[in-house]
């Protein structure tokens, strides 16, 4: 019966709390004394990483090859040597090539065929969005033999970064089905309104559903970006052979190699991967999260 | 006459409709996954080295990569480890953090966002801090757990914790699973709750009886996209063994995956390395057909006509 009582009964009178009263509010007292420890536990095992990463890469070179934690000196200088190593900037170039270009056209051809598998009825939807969603779930793996024949041998085109962009302006699987998630949550009567308004097909599309769309548009824009960002397989295929094409998530790796005994410079390079993608993340937290529950949800 | 034929042009313009809505992935689909996938069962039974054109050579490959190439079955077992052991504590762990995230009362979108900050971090960026924070002789985890009298593992650089080392990266960026779990637990009626209360249940009780139940399907979600991804895993291990070894030649090396002795190789490091490295394309298009079959079994389970995870709709 105690149970019961276990949240505290607000009343308008002013009475003493009544013993079970005063337990049941010990107990909650207690519980958040529990659970805020326990997120704080959390916090630092999610947090620590970044710091020391963060710590080390202001180390000089003999204390990052110390067990110090702190450094003793702050050698912001560290940064400097890694933008003045030959390659990093064209790395960065890169990177946003792909990235920027990569998301633009995954944007415009993902959107109308989202649209479709979310609001026209047709014979083998169901099929085409299964087909969707393999896609998505398949490992690049699968067919990267002959995709890797086709560009390089066909078309002469490894060592760029053309065979990672190109195939982005016909669609991508996770994009569609993010997307198409997303439109399935606009109720038809926008479209029915649209129609009786004498909208076309194209007209609904692009002055009804983009701008409600937009959320949903943002977060497969933000996805690409990363994907793009932190694709290492892809440079490592197409441009391994060109270092003045590779990304820097493919370069970062080669960096370790090049700066062998050097964690600092290793660590410094290694925030300037990260920081990016944490500075977007923190302008666009909403449409992270709207799309990371989207494609957790049921459609 | 009239009425039908127009009815027919209709049908006719929907359909011309839906296809010019749909041509972009139409045309990807062909060009960069269907006749790709037409060419790696062609080249699975060709000898192919890139050079001399491709021969026909029967069951040969798929002889070989069975029988006699090294590294398939360890590899597979490691995929199988990262599949069972992996995904089971990343599924326990972002259920447990997910279920932390709804208790805190206080600062909850500070707790939220440094939870889930670490599931950005660029795969290889993660790895090479991992590959540092792990190191046995300076990194300040060992440093750390010898301070307080605990043996320090040897991490990346030993085969029975370079696993384990995966592991508690991947469990590191485990954010992604703590906001689904966190948005399905939200949804669990109320009521439920209370009504178990009034009932008498315990703590545990309304975890069994009600939190389990209603949650279950975004747990098995969360296990078949686990499941899927711990398949893919590919530039963490790669990326951890090449730094741990210290190689030195850098990108596009000759090194052999899976350092130390084979721990962290994984399937679809076996397609690079056959293709890419030894140039039998025809092998490496074996193990990516393995790839294929183990990838389409696990979708079909999270596709399953009733009860399936993702579902049409209308």
């Amino acid at each position: 019966m105690a149970q019961v009582l276990e949240r505290p009964v607000e009343l308008k009178t002013p009475v003493s709390p009544s013993p079970a009263e005063r337990t049941a509010r010990r107990k909650a007292f207690l519980e958040w004394i529990a659970v805020h420890s326990l997120g704080v536990a959390a916090a630092l095992f999610f947090t620590l990483p970044f710091v020391f990463v963060f710590l080390t890469s202001l180390m000089s070179d003999s204390q990052a090859l110390s067990r110090d934690l702190i450094p003793h000196t702050w050698e912001w200088s560290n940064y400097r040597k890694v933008f003045d190593t030959p390659g990093f900037l064209t790395w960065w170039k890169n990177t946003l090539i792909y990235a920027g270009l990569g998301t633009v056209l995954v944007v415009v051809s993902s959107v109308p065929v989202a649209y479709a598998l979310a609001k026209f009825r047709f014979r083998g939807r169901n099929l085409t969005l299964m087909l969707v969603i393999s896609m998505m779930m398949l490992p690049p793996q699968v067919v990267v033999i002959p995709m890797y024949l086709f560009w390089a041998k066909q078309l002469d085109l490894s060592g760029t970064l053309w065979p990672m962009i190109i195939p982005l302006a016909f669609g991508d699987a996770f994009s569609i089905f993010l997307l198409r998630q997303f439109l399935m949550t606009i109720p038809n009567e926008y479209l029915d309104a649209a129609k009786v308004d004498g909208c076309g097909d194209l007209r609904t599309l692009l002055k009804v559903i983009l701008p409600m769309a937009k959320p949903g548009i943002a977060a497969i824009a933000l996805f690409q970006f990363f994907n793009a960002w932190n694709d290492y397989f892809g440079p490592q295929i197409y441009a391994s052979e060109n270092p003045g094409a590779w990304t820097l998530s493919y370069g970062l790796e080669s960096f370790k190699g090049a700066h062998h005994t050097d964690w600092n410079l290793t660590m410094a390079a290694t925030v300037l991967v990260l920081a990016p993608v944490l500075l977007v993340f923190f302008f666009a937290q909403k449409a992270f999260v709207e799309g990371v529950t989207l494609t957790g949800v049921k459609g | 006459m009239a009425a039908t034929y127009t009815l027919r042009a209709k049908h006719r313009r929907s359909r011309l409709r839906t296809l010019a809505f749909l041509s972009p992935w139409l045309i990807g689909f062909t060009v960069f996954f269907a006749y790709p996938m037409i060419s790696t069962v062609y080249f699975s039974f060709m000898h192919y080295d890139g050079f001399k054109p491709p021969t026909w050579v029967g069951t040969k490959n798929w002889k070989y990569v069975f029988e006699s190439y090294p590294f398939f079955w360890p590899a597979l077992r490691n995929t199988l480890w990262l599949v069972v052991i992996m995904v089971t504590l990343r599924v326990l762990f972002g259920l447990g953090i997910g279920m932390l995230i709804t208790k805190i009362k206080t600062g909850t979108g500070v707790f939220r966002t440094l939870f889930y900050l670490p599931y950005l971090a660029p795969p290889v960026a993660a790895t090479m801090a991992f590959a540092f924070l792990l190191n046995p002789g300076t990194g300040p985890v060992n440093s750390m757990l010898e301070s307080i009298g605990i043996p320090a593992p040897g991490w990346f650089n030993d085969p029975s914790w370079s696993k384990p080392a995966l592991t508690l990266m991947f469990l590191w960026g485990v954010g992604d699973l703590m906001v689904i779990f966190m948005a399905a637990l939200l949804d669990v009626p109320k009521e439920q709750y209370e009504a178990a209360q009034l009932d008498g249940a315990s703590a545990w009780q309304r975890f069994r009886f009600v939190t389990l139940p209603n949650i279950s399907p975004i747990i098995m979600f969360a296990v078949v996209t686990g499941v899927i991804a711990a398949m893919q895993c590919y530039t963490q291990p790669l990326v951890a063994g090449k730094v741990a070894s210290g190689v030195i030649q850098g990108a596009g090396t000759s090194f052999q995956p899976g350092y130390p002795e084979y721990s962290t190789l994984t399937l679809p490091q076996l397609v690079y390395n056959l293709g890419f490295q030894r140039f039998d394309y025809g092998s490496a298009c074996v193990v990516a057909l393995v790839l294929f079959a183990l990838s389409m079994a696990f979708t079909a389970l999270l596709m399953r006509r009733r009860g399936g995870l993702i579902q049409a709709g209308d």
